[in-house]
């Protein structure tokens, strides 16, 4: 079984290749650069160092979201297209959980991504049996409205990713009571970590179909079903 | 070294600039196969226009569902193409890179060439499969970003001689619509009620005297606002039929002057009319008229309706003379959101 994953979700950009459950290579970047210009030639790069072609491939792994709207856009087009014309298994791993498996903390493990206007996407997750288990879903909330719910968990919390330090001092305020931590994980973007997560999973149904999860509706969108309560889901998009 | 070392010379051609994913697959540079295009017009006719990040997400949901539908119908396989060629620019970014994503991906899994297009040429490439070209050859490229003339004196050479210096010619026309309460894109409509009034309210013609082959449309747009407004603040009716005629009168008019004066001084053989605003009656009829009347030996090659909107064949056509040039593209290839011709 070989293992192709990409991370595009983020700024940074992860690339692994993964054999039999044995880790071959991977590729970080934490450089905010343009994923279009670096993914396939990074992926190009990395299987020719290794000697793999793209017909070696048994399985693409991507981080699905959420996360920056464009980035999940350029990894997800790049898995799928490679997994449906290859005739291979696709498999799409949470980015938030790609974040959280790098935790080894027995609490609960929450990534926190800046969605902007003082919201995250985040989710809270927590190793149960050897096996990274989501106790609360992947959401897009207001950081106030995230903390309160935390707040109510009976688990100590661990905060994770580089956008921590942008709501760390909001964390501390509303957490004073609480055992918790608030800290960043220096590996947060860890493409042998989404490789794993991936190996464990069922593989897609449905490859041709695949989206990212961008657990937010367009803006435009959002105002135009408030002013259109009534309309049922109709095909927006037509073969002409 | 050329790309054709199979059997056929196939491309697999892809295009997702704006808000229409398309893939085709075109044989010898004139034979469409098949042309896959998913609109996404029902989606932004709710928000009056197309909203970018909308249009970039219906690409992702489409991209493979064209894919494979356009290699299915054309039936061929992956193992007979000679190429895949790409919209790379103008356009909107998140959409050009769904598109290109994808087309880096297959030319990666199956070692084929890359070829990247620029959309403006795979519009006049469109007239491709009506005729062969003959040079030297004018295109008007008439579209909702663009109005342009342009020159090419052989396959892959183009020179912008003449271009709107403010809005292109569709972003008017859907203005206008606007106006008129007329649901996006309002162009088909606007030229159907042209048909049906008479040319009552004079509206300007820009730039008709001057020397160049620019254009301009703003004033026009704005005169046709201004005369709306004008008539409600007076209380009075307009007359919405005689408006588009009007309206579209001075476009037709404009763009079939310029465009005749610059096929008679290039002395060109062919006119190509190329873009969205191509599949337009009136400008159509103008220009049939103009070259009969003016410059019978000019051929005028008009592309069916379908291949005037954005639609893959074109950019397939457009591929198969840009890979004889060997342009070529690496795993690099971004999108060029401002792409124009050098």
């Amino acid at each position: 079984m070989k293992i192709l994953s990409i991370d595009t979700s983020q700024q940074a950009l992860g690339i692994a290749l993964v054999e039999d459950g044995r880790p071959v290579a991977s590729y970080v970047s934490l450089v905010n650069k343009n994923h279009s210009i670096r993914l396939m030639p990074g992926i190009e790069c990395l299987m020719k160092e290794h000697g793999w072609s793209a017909k070696d491939l048994t399985r693409v792994v991507v981080a699905e979201g959420p996360g920056s709207y464009t980035g999940i856009r350029i990894g997800v087009t790049t898995a799928k297209t490679l997994a449906w014309t290859l005739g291979i298994e696709l498999v799409g791993v949470s980015s938030l959980a790609a974040i959280a498996v790098n935790s080894q903390f027995s609490g609960l493990i929450v990534p926190l991504c800046d969605a902007r206007r003082n919201n995250v996407y985040t989710g809270a997750y927590q190793w149960q049996n050897g096996e990274l288990v989501s106790l609360l879903p992947d959401k897009h909330i207001s950081l106030s409205a995230w903390l309160e719910e935390l707040a109510e968990q009976d688990l100590p919390v661990q905060f994770i990713g580089v956008d921590v330090p942008v709501f760390e001092d909001t964390i501390h305020e509303t957490f004073k009571h609480k055992q918790t931590e608030a800290h960043v994980l220096t590996n947060q973007l860890n493409p042998l970590g989404l490789a794993y997560l991936g190996s464990l999973k069922t593989p897609e149904a449905d490859v041709e179909n695949f989206t990212p999860k961008y657990l937010k509706r367009v803006e435009a969108e959002e105002n135009w079903l408030k002013n259109h309560p009534d309309v049922t889901k109709q095909e927006y998009v037509k073969r002409i | 070294m050329s790309v054709w070392t199979k059997e056929r010379r196939l491309i697999l051609a892809v295009e997702s600039s704006c808000d229409e994913t398309s893939v085709a697959v075109v044989e010898d540079g004139n034979q469409i196969l098949s042309n896959i295009v998913a609109s996404q017009i029902p989606s932004h006719q709710r928000f009056g226009g197309v909203v970018p990040e909308v249009a970039s997400r219906h690409h992702v949901e489409q991209i493979t569902l064209c894919m494979k539908e356009a290699l299915t119908q054309a039936e061929v396989t992956p193992a007979d193409l000679s190429g895949v060629a790409v919209t790379y620019g103008p356009g909107l970014v998140g959409a050009l890179l769904v598109g290109i994503s994808a087309a880096k991906a297959f030319s990666f899994a199956h070692d084929l060439p890359l070829i990247p297009i620029n959309h403006m040429a795979g519009h006049i490439y469109a007239a491709q499969f009506v005729e062969d070209f003959q040079f030297p050859l004018m295109a008007l490229l008439v579209s909702g970003g663009h109005t342009e003339l342009v020159y090419m004196k052989e396959h892959g050479s183009y020179e912008v001689i003449g271009e709107t210096r403010d809005d292109a010619a569709g972003e008017a026309y859907d203005k206008v619509g606007r106006v008129l309460g007329l649901p996006y894109p309002s162009g088909k409509k606007i030229d159907e009620m042209a048909h049906e009034g008479e040319d009552t309210y004079h509206f300007p013609r820009a730039m008709l005297k001057e020397d160049n082959y620019d254009f301009s449309f703003s004033g026009l747009k704005s005169s046709v606002i201004n005369t709306v407004h004008n008539a409600e603040q007076r209380g009075e009716e307009i007359r919405p039929f005689d408006l588009a005629t009007s309206f579209q009168a001075s476009v037709v008019e404009v763009l079939v002057t310029k465009t005749l004066r610059a096929c008679k001084d290039y002395q060109v053989k062919q006119l190509v009319i190329a873009g969205g605003v191509a599949a337009n009656k009136g400008l159509r009829q103008g220009l049939e008229l103009g070259l009969k009347e003016q410059q019978p030996e000019v051929s005028l090659i008009q592309p069916p309706l379908k291949l005037c909107g954005d639609n893959a064949a074109m950019i397939g056509a457009c591929a198969f003379y840009e890979s004889q040039k060997e342009q070529l593209a690496d795993m690099y290839l971004n999108a060029e959101p401002s792409l124009i011709f050098e």
